[in-house]
């Protein structure tokens, strides 16, 4: 069985894993980030996305051997000390979520649609998050919370700083 | 779904992938971005003995100038086609075709090659490939050969390739100066596969349309090179009558599935459509 | 602090541990010793079960057990049907794991029970059924004809039951009306689709059992469950953690979670199973799949004398909980906002090899609602008038109102003038018409169309006498109680079981208000059977109109209860106390007074309280609706419809909905975007396909095609405000009005857009090739070009 070490939301963790077992799974399933929930079994939801190494992916879709040496982020590692994300915040205020299913992967998505691109058009946002399905909001609000979070994030404060 | 098991092997060197692939025989599966085979291994409709990973092989996500070409990477991702540089200035047809593959999260980890040698038809990279006169640049234990996009799309999912070889790069010609391209996608919802995809380069003359490239995605068990409608355009005027005429080729020597999303007769017609869209938008 | 609260767009307190991860889905739990269940499942429609041979898989490392139907024929019961709508429906047993026979691919036929899931999967694969393969009955029509195979053949029919109800002379009305309008609409199937997969955790304490699952319905789940299994009910405790929506998929005993118990009986041990989407797609009941046939009977001037509405409502293999009732559900909608002379009604409930229909969003009014609106427009197109002024003709004026329709509902209060010219306005509809005219003028490749909805719907289910004469096996109550705890803080609970709705946050306004407490010092409880001891559940927009106003009438209880501690304490008259902003004083006194907190912590002590008074301030209340709750609105959709290619874009969508009083209106909002989204989806994208073997073709989500953000339009949605006067907070139900309302305006705008090429349907789901054979099927004869011909029906669906 291949020995992986892996760092997530800041923790290094080393274990062995079957060459199967999905990354999803080894972060549920292993490392008890049951955070970040599965929606489908064909990449097409999204529910599942998380950051490896700053880059968006749907977790049901690597391997969780393919992560060896790599960085994880999941919506768990966002927010420090306690305090919560400009992004998970703009999702809360803009009612930009019901049953919340979807959310996890839905913020992970915004987050790195933001770093390329710190303001979005509302066009722009609907076809960053095309590989993310949610099924109670119509996606109207969460179109508005991101724009609102990249605002935040661009001024925070009223100064420029990357997001 | 959970996959079936399978050993997995991660080599560090093309040597050593080419090694692996011919040691672990024909039910082994080269692992690129993952992107359509994950889904195929959670379903269990593929079920393979052995994956052999070419993530951590180095310079396999290269892309390069070659002088007359641009030579990709099979391990360059989408996300990294559509922002190269070589590609933007070179090969537009491709940066503008892979934006519209699946979603972002997917154009992360997939890669240029691995959706080739996936020969999927509905697939939008295979036409633009065929398109574009790329050139597969395959290896295995008993050398290097190249496979001309002419030859390398045999039947539905079905490279030219043999089990044991693999997929290096794909070397693409420079289109030069004086043309226009396009791709044109048609799909119910964002994240639905092309129904049908034209693919489309046109090289305009003052008025008229001195040469043309155009391709068919999902209108068969490969993609088409529709030759009937370069044929027509080349030499004409760049009118809309002209377009027209020579679009209505589109379908000639297809053999369109029908499926869940549309029948063989719709994209036929839809065919003749898109493709004139195609060209009156490359022929700018 | 004091009556603000409800009205106010309060941020939800469910986000909290939803944005952050701190979820409690069903499948994060996973206790100590859990065993994990994979089901094989039948890849025939329709087969004999000739033999399971489970030995080899027994043999696998890891597996616990291994059963097939037959080992738990003697104890695993059969899963229930709530609702025998006639009295000889034709009802089938429906073992929750298939003993004898399959009859719908997916069902189950045998499980692991294994240490590890990926190592039970891995199992399934040792287990060999043999099965005899027997015909496959798809399509409903054939299904009823003399000599069709049989999905049951111990019922001699695929015909479960009939159910007419007819007010007015309705044969009079056709046979006087100058204008007859014959249709025939086809509703689709649709999977419901909630984002979380469905999933089941049963922990066994002895011989008692706590079963979590993702449901919308733990009380009734509950009952059913000890009534399928024979553990008695107070043994048996359900939660429902979070869970990730519904749409009616989630109100269901479902054979898996029967199965859960037993195995967790059985075995000893924890054990649980997660559904994957492609297994989902195959087993989570599915909605809609009725063919309607109409005829609208109307005078010339457009005023309707009567409908006859015509069902066949696809039951699938099984009836389960509701099955048969939800056509029925819309039984009542067909007349819409309508006044009319006669009304008939008439459903056939049939028998296929596919899985069960059942609730899904709107739940029979959609069906309903679609018939009348579509109709509406058919009518004003015959007879050349406006489709906004074909409609004020016949809608029943606000001033009317109470006013009881040909269906026999009392409908209690609606103004559908104010909401649709609210509408109108927001629309710009004469500008867009003015843009309609040019484009048809220049022949416009791209056609644009402008489509109607003016809907209501009943909702709030529901007033438990109408449930008992339809012959529902339950009541239509919800509960609900009040904790004044020792510190003054309140605990609320309720019957009712969110998953999405946001309760935690409307039921705390609500209390907020009516004790006159911070909204932070109310917490809202749910879910679980062990502490919400009595409930009727989530589900057909019920939630705020019977339990919100439970919830309104328990706080009325603790006030009352408190006033009399606080006259005592403050040696007054109860007569003479006020109470306002959580305080009570002597009128005329203001500086005398008790506020709740203090009363609550007199009550807690119970040093000092007057004889006969119990040391408590909380309360309970079981509330019954006395009618239906029947939010009303005006959708208005402009939709561009490419004639070349097929392809339909919204263009602009505007809703105005009435819902009577508003408690959140950020939820509100929110409940209708994405009862917008769905019912559009229904319009254009989704479709659940079975093929000519019964085998299902859309089992992922790359083929059940589930709209993205780049596949909706932005909505302009506004709302008028109709207090119902059917119950004391006028609050009307929402979580199914978008759906409601919009499949039908997008319908009728794809139509309005081609209707001058001849089109006068596309059915749904409005696909390209379908909106685009339907242009052909006028254009091209169907004598010069075979195979186009039947175009309306044929494409896509049956490929």
């Amino acid at each position: 069985m291949p020995r992986i070490r892996v760092e997530v939301d800041g923790a290094t963790y080393e274990d062995d894993v079957e060459p199967r077992l999905l990354l999803v799974h080894y972060l549920r399933e292993r490392l008890g980030k049951v955070g970040t929930p599965v929606g489908c079994d064909t990449s097409n939801c999204g529910a599942c996305t998380v950051l490896l190494d700053g880059m968006s992916v749907k977790s049901c879709s690597v391997l969780a051997v393919q992560a060896d040496g790599r960085d994880v982020t999941t919506v768990e590692g966002l927010g420090v000390d306690g305090t919560t994300h400009p992004m998970q915040r703009a999702f809360h205020e803009e009612h930009a979520l019901q049953c919340g299913y979807c959310t996890p992967g839905m913020i992970m998505a915004s987050l790195d649609l933001l770093r390329e691109n710190p303001d979005p058009s509302e066009e722009e946002v609907r076809e960053g998050l095309e590989g993310n399905l949610c099924r109670c909001t119509g996606y109207q609000n969460i179109v508005k919370a991101v724009r609102r979070a990249a605002s935040e994030m661009r001024e925070p404060a009223g100064r420029e700083v990357t997001p | 779904m959970i996959p079936a098991t399978f050993d997995y092997v991660r080599p560090a060197s093309l040597d050593d992938a080419v090694r692996a692939l011919s040691d672990a025989g024909e039910d082994a599966k080269v692992l690129a971005g993952g992107q359509s085979l994950m889904p195929l291994l959670r379903l269990r409709l593929a079920v393979p003995d052995a994956l052999i990973d070419l993530d951590r092989i180095e310079g396999l996500r290269e892309i390069r100038d070659t002088g007359d070409a641009i030579v990709i990477g099979a391990m360059a991702t989408h996300h990294q086609v559509i922002r190269d540089p070589l590609v933007r200035a070179h090969l537009p047809l491709i940066a503008q075709a892979t934006q519209t593959v699946a979603d972002p999260a997917v154009r992360h980890r997939g890669t240029f090659g691995g959706s080739l040698a996936h020969a999927d038809p509905a697939g939008d990279l295979p036409a633009v490939a065929s398109a574009l006169d790329a050139v597969f640049l395959v290896r295995s234990t008993r050398g290097d050969r190249e496979i001309p996009a002419s030859e390398f799309f045999v039947d539905w999912m079905t490279s030219a390739m043999e089990p044991d070889e693999l997929l290096v790069g794909v070397r693409v010609p420079k289109l030069g100066a004086g043309w226009g391209v396009h791709y044109e996608k048609f799909h119910r919802t964002a994240q639905a596969w092309a129904i049908v995809g034209v693919a489309c380069a046109v090289r305009r003359d003052g008025d008229g349309i001195e040469d043309a490239r155009v391709a068919l995605t999902n209108m068969g068990p490969a993609p088409v090179r529709a030759g009937a409608v370069e044929t027509a355009i080349r030499g004409g005027p760049a009118s809309q009558d002209a377009i027209r005429a020579a679009a209505a080729q589109a379908p000639a020597g297809t053999e369109p599935p029908t499926d869940l999303h549309g029948s063989s007769e719709y994209r036929a017609h839809l065919a003749t459509v898109l493709t004139a869209r195609a060209l009156t938008a490359a022929a700018g | 602090m004091t009556t603000q609260e409800v009205g106010s767009p309060r941020k939800r307190s469910e986000d909290a541990r939803l944005i952050t991860g701190r979820t409690r889905w069903t499948d994060n739990m996973t206790p100590a010793g859990t065993l994990h269940v994979a089901f094989l499942r039948s890849p025939h429609a329709h087969a004999r079960i000739t033999g399971v041979d489970t030995s080899q898989a027994k043999k696998s490392p890891g597996v616990v057990a291994v059963f097939s139907g037959r080992d738990l024929a003697e104890e695993q019961g059969a899963l229930p049907c709530a609702w025998v709508v006639t009295e000889d429906m034709k009802h089938p047993d429906h073992p929750p794991m298939a003993v004898n026979e399959v009859r719908y691919v997916g069902e189950p036929v045998a499980c692991v029970v294994d240490r590890d899931k990926a190592a039970a999967v891995d199992a399934l694969e040792e287990i060999d059924v043999d099965y005899e393969p027997l015909p496959a009955v798809v399509d409903m029509e054939a299904a009823l004809a003399e000599g069709a195979d049989l999905v049951h053949d111990d019922l001699g029919t695929n015909k479960s039951y009939t159910w007419v109800f007819e007010n007015g002379d309705l044969d009079a009305a056709m046979r006087d009306a100058p204008v007859v309008i014959e249709r025939r609409y086809v509703q689709q199937r649709l999977i419901p689709t909630a984002m979380e997969p469905r999933s089941v955790l049963c922990v066994p304490e002895g011989d008692e059992f706590t079963l979590y699952s993702a449901t919308q319905i733990p009380h009734i789940l509950r009952l059913m469950l000890a009534m399928v299994t024979g553990i008695p009910e107070h043994r048996i405790r359900v939660v429902a953690p979070d869970v990730g929506g519904g749409f009616g998929s989630k109100l269901q005993v479902y054979g898996e979670e029967v199965l859960a118990l037993l195995l967790a009986r059985r075995l000893g041990r924890p054990v649980k199973w997660t559904e994957t989407r492609s297994e989902g797609n195959m087993t989570v009941h599915h909605g809609r799949d009725q063919i309607q046939r109409l005829t609208l009977a109307a005078e010339r001037d457009g005023r309707i004398r009567g409908l006859k509405v015509d069902l066949l409502a696809d039951m699938g293999a099984y009836l389960m909980l509701v099955t048969p009732g939800i056509p029925l559900l819309g039984a009542f909608m067909f007349n819409g906002i309508y006044k009319m002379d006669a009304l008939s009604f008439t459903c056939t409930g049939v028998f296929t090899t596919k899985v069960p229909t059942d609730a899904y969003r709107g739940a029979g009014r959609p069906e309903a609602t679609f018939a009348i609106e579509r109709m509406m427009d058919e009518l004003a197109a015959e007879l050349d008038i406006d489709p906004i002024e074909v409609r004020r003709r016949n809608w029943i004026k606000h001033e009317e109102f109470p006013y009881e329709t040909i269906a026999g509902l009392t409908y209690d209060s609606g103004n559908y003038e104010a909401a649709t010219d609210k509408a109108l306005e927001l629309f710009g509809y004469d500008k867009l018409r003015a843009e309609q005219a040019d484009r048809r003028e220049r022949q416009d490749p791209v056609q644009l169309g402008i489509g109607v909805s003016t809907f209501t719907e009943m909702c709030g289910l529901a007033p438990s006498r109408v449930l008992g004469s339809l012959s529902y096996g339950a009541g239509g109550w919800e509960h609900a109680s009040v904790r004044v705890l020792a510190s003054g803080k309140i605990e609320v609970i309720t019957g009712a079981s969110a998953h999405g709705q946001g309760h935690e946050t409307a039921w705390a306004q609500i209390t907020a208000d009516r004790l006159g407490v911070p909204f932070e010092d109310v917490k809202v409880l749910h879910g679980d059977t062990a502490i919400s001891h009595k409930g009727m559940d989530t589900y057909g927009s019920r939630s705020l109109a019977v339990g919100g106003v439970a919830l309104f009438s328990a706080c009325e209880k603790v006030v009352d209860k408190a006033r009399k501690v606080a006259a005592h304490l403050l040696e007054a008259s109860e007569q003479d106390l006020e109470f306002t902003g959580g305080r009570f004083s002597v009128r005329g006194v203001e500086q005398e007074g008790k506020t709740l907190q203090e009363v609550a912590l007199a009550a807690f002590l119970a040093h000092d309280l007057p004889d006969g008074i119990e040391p408590s301030l909380d309360s309970e209340v079981t509330f019954d609706p006395e009618n239906f709750s029947f939010p009303h609105g005006t959708h208005l959709c402009a939709a561009e419809v490419d004639t070349e290619t097929g392809m339909v874009k919204i263009r602009k969508y505007v809703a105005v909905d009435d819902v009577g009083k508003v408690v959140n209106p950020l939820i509100v909002e929110g409940q209708v975007h994405g009862g917008l989204a769905q019912g559009i989806a229904q319009a254009l994208y989704e479709e659940a396909v079975y093929d000519a073997e019964g085998n299902l073709t859309t089992t992922t989500m790359a083929d059940y095609l589930i709209p993205s953000a780049m596949d909706l339009p932005t909505f302009t949605t506004d709302r008028t405000e109709t207090p119902a006067t059917s119950n004391p907070m006028g609050v009307k139900g929402v979580g199914e009005a978008g759906t409601i309302a919009s499949t039908p305006a997008v319908v009728n705008a794809i139509v309005d857009a081609l209707r001058p090429h001849g089109v006068t349907d596309v059915p749904m789901p409005c696909t390209p090739e379908r909106v685009w054979r339907a242009l052909r099927a006028e254009s091209r004869p169907a004598a010069t070009e075979p195979g186009a011909g039947g175009g309306l029906g044929s494409a896509g669906g049956d490929q």
